[in-house]
């Protein structure tokens, strides 16, 4: 199993070389930035950070010559993202009624025999739309495999070999922040796990979500909108049972035990765990384990801390 | 079936008011009842008092205001359209304090002076007892905000928020003759690779004094909620006759500055990625100018427009709203379809929420994309500033639900 470590956001007060200290990791780093999208090549802060040396591995640049070079490949790519699209909207009408009724059971005075069953249900119900979401996502995953599989992508296999050949002589992958649903289609596109074999994986903000089972939008302020958490789509799956909440402190009303009870019990059994600068865990395939003084959202409602190891 | 009625509904300043004024009376107990009601009054209590509260005192709907000093009369000069314009204080018989207590909704805020009168003289002054101020082009009033409204943190200086920068020029103009000085905001990690959208602001010299603008775009752009933009910041020499439906000011903005911008920066030349916007006479020239060159913009923010007008009879603003009401009028009359989305904010406690909420359907009928929001708030600065999270963002969506940086 790889040593994987997730980190809170690195902009304002970069903490990376202390875990690739605590690692041990002195070789090589392959860095994923597709996240930042256009700004994918600014690594220089990164690098004079980590004072090791680091390879960007440019997965979004390749992607989109991946895309010029072979334009079914494109056009797959892109009815898949525009169907994704569609499907989220059509989830967001059935979320939006049905988040409501769970809010108001959780801060109602009724008579708790009665209300605890009520509660229950309408969580249920939006588990269950959740799941549903999911699986009908899982089926265009699978349509877009199917309808690529038989063929011949000359221009991603390349892009791929040159990954591949990088990641070979790395001795860690670091996978930062951005765009969750970008980062998320260039790991996927290029099978980047498979790629990357047992290299110990350090990641942070959107590249710590990618990760995970599912990928969780979440802001309990928009400016615009509802301002609901939704799942967006499956995450790479390279952990289980912990959902991770980057920028909780500015994102989420933490104080607000409403909110925190419907998050941690609409997406438990995962623990929903915030992502905040400073925070550190790393996952040893079996346990979490936090390396820096963390929090956890409690199904009652409450933030707790995960204490450090 | 009930009979039509002419009578307007009422708005909510003067829905408080009148709840306030048909309230049966009854034991209220306030923090100013302790001086109020005390029979043997004595210096250390008021002194006391003075100290131990802050002013005014926010007491549920109730807010009391107080002054200490001689004077003849003293009243709360407000800006609440529908409230009585001056206020008076009573006086604690006896003693030189002087105190009011006005009723106010939650969401409320009110910006005041205290006029303190002697004699012939009076003397338009601050609270001495409240520190909170706002400042505009003519100095500053106090301030006082009810629950619900406190201010944004959105609208302070954020340490962890990168900085965008400002760069002066000047631009020249055959519509105007000359040249115009402007202000460009570039934001933070501004790339000259990348394209961006364009907002022109009218005003945008008093933008920046008291609506915080560069902090707000800062600090909306950091957090992902509006995208990051090229902000030309434009001011007038003539506002009163510029902006009213001016020619040269639509021309000037239309065929000279906004050709520069796209000289000078990577700006997207496309009308959904360019907008105008102004608050009061400011919001008028932004969009007349969008009338003026339908189509050019595409995106419009008027906040407390000037939107006076005329169905029958004369206007009672003043010859300064002339060439306003014959705008506003020609307008409704034919406003075609100027823009794409237009957000129109107004504060309830403005003379202009009338015309503003009338704009609302004619803009609509155009098939713009409408938003239209309201606050408990009067004609100031700080009512745009507090408007504008709500409106960029709707105009210029960032992408603050997909990436977590």
């Amino acid at each position: 199993m790889r040593p994987l470590t997730l980190l809170g956001p690195q902009r304002l007060r970069p903490a990376l070389v202390a875990t690739f200290d605590r690692l041990d990791i002195t070789g090589q780093v392959a860095a994923i930035t597709a996240g930042w999208q256009e700004r994918e090549a600014e690594v220089d802060e990164m690098r004079e950070h980590l004072g090791r040396p680091v390879v960007d591995l440019m997965l979004h640049q390749r992607c989109e010559q991946a895309f010029a070079a072979d334009l079914e490949l494109f056009q797959a790519h892109r009815q898949r993202q525009d169907q994704l699209r569609k499907m989220q909207r059509l989830y967001r009408y059935r979320l939006d009624f049905m988040i409501q009724p769970a809010r108001e059971l959780l801060l109602s005075t009724e008579d708790p025999e009665l209300l605890v069953a009520e509660q229950e249900a309408a969580i249920a119900a939006l588990r269950q739309l959740d799941n549903q979401h999911l699986d009908r996502i899982a089926v265009v995953h699978r349509e877009f495999e199917e309808r690529i599989a038989d063929q011949q992508f000359p221009g991603l296999e390349r892009q791929r070999a040159e990954v591949a050949e990088i990641l070979s002589g790395s001795a860690a992958l670091a996978i930062a922040g951005g765009h969750v649903a970008v980062l998320l289609n260039r790991l996927r596109l290029f099978g980047l796990l498979e790629l990357a074999g047992d290299l110990p994986v350090i990641a942070w903000s959107a590249g710590a979500m990618a990760l995970g089972e599912r990928i969780v939008l979440f802001h309990d302020s928009p400016p615009q909108g509802a301002g609901n958490a939704e799942v967006m789509d499956h995450g790479l799956g390279l952990f289980r049972d912990m959902l991770p909440l980057p920028h909780a402190r500015r994102r989420l009303r933490l104080d607000d035990p409403c909110r925190v009870q419907l998050f941690a019990r609409r997406f438990a059994p995962a623990r929903c765990i915030p992502l905040d600068e400073g925070a550190e865990i790393s996952w040893d395939g079996e346990h979490w384990r936090a390396e820096k003084p963390a929090q956890i959202l409690h199904l009652d409602g409450h933030v707790g801390r995960l204490e450090a190891a | 079936m009930a009979a039509p009625t002419l009578d307007p509904a009422p708005s909510p300043a003067e829905e408080a008011v009148a709840s306030y004024a048909s309230e049966p009376k009854k034991a209220r107990s306030l923090a100013i009842d302790t001086l109020v009601g005390e029979q043997n009054l004595s210096e250390d209590q008021i002194v006391r008092f003075f100290d131990e509260h802050k002013f005014p005192i926010l007491e549920g709907k109730s807010v009391t205001f107080a002054y200490r000093g001689k004077a003849d009369r003293v009243l709360l000069q407000h800006f609440i359209y529908g409230l009585e314009t001056s206020q008076p204080f009573k006086q604690i018989a006896g003693h030189d304090v002087w105190y009011l207590v006005l009723e106010l909704p939650k969401k409320s805020h009110l910006q005041y002076k205290i006029n303190v009168i002697r004699g012939e003289d009076q003397h338009w002054i601050l609270d001495p007892q409240n520190p909170q101020r706002a400042l505009d082009p003519y100095g500053a009033n106090s301030v006082v905000r009810t629950h619900g409204t406190e201010r944004a943190d959105w609208t302070y200086t954020d340490p962890e928020t990168r900085p965008g920068q400002l760069v002066e020029h000047w631009v020249a103009s055959q519509a105007f003759g000359g040249s115009r000085r402007i202000q460009v905001y570039l934001p933070a990690r501004y790339r000259p690779t990348r394209r961006y959208p364009l907002l022109v602001v009218h005003d945008g010299h008093d933008y920046l004094r008291f609506s915080s603008l560069k902090t707000v775009l800062d600090n909306l752009i950091e957090r992902l909620e509006v995208a990051p933009m090229i902000v030309a910041l434009t001011n007038a020499e003539e506002r009163l006759s510029e902006y009213p439906d001016h020619q040269p000011h639509a021309q000037f903005l239309t065929e000279e500055l906004v050709p520069w911008l796209e000289e000078a920066y990577p700006i997207r030349r496309e009308p959904l990625a360019r907008g105008l916007m102004g608050a009061s006479f400011g919001a008028v020239a932004a969009l007349s100018c969008a009338w003026r060159y339908p189509g050019f913009y595409g995106q419009l923010l008027l906040q407390s427009g000037s939107f006076a007008f005329t169905d029958i009879g004369q206007h009672q603003r003043g010859p300064l709203f002339d060439p306003v009401v014959e705008f506003v009028n020609a307008f409704r009359k034919n406003p075609g379809r100027p823009s794409e989305k237009v957000f129109v904010s107004c504060g309830t406690y403005e003379s202009l929420i009338y015309e503003n909420r009338s704009m609302v359907p004619i803009l609509q009928d155009t098939g713009m994309d409408v938003r239209y929001v309201e606050a408990r708030d009067g004609h100031n600065w700080e009512n745009w500033r507090d408007r504008l999270r709500e409106g960029l963002s709707w105009l210029f969506p960032g992408s603050l639900w997909m990436v977590y940086e």
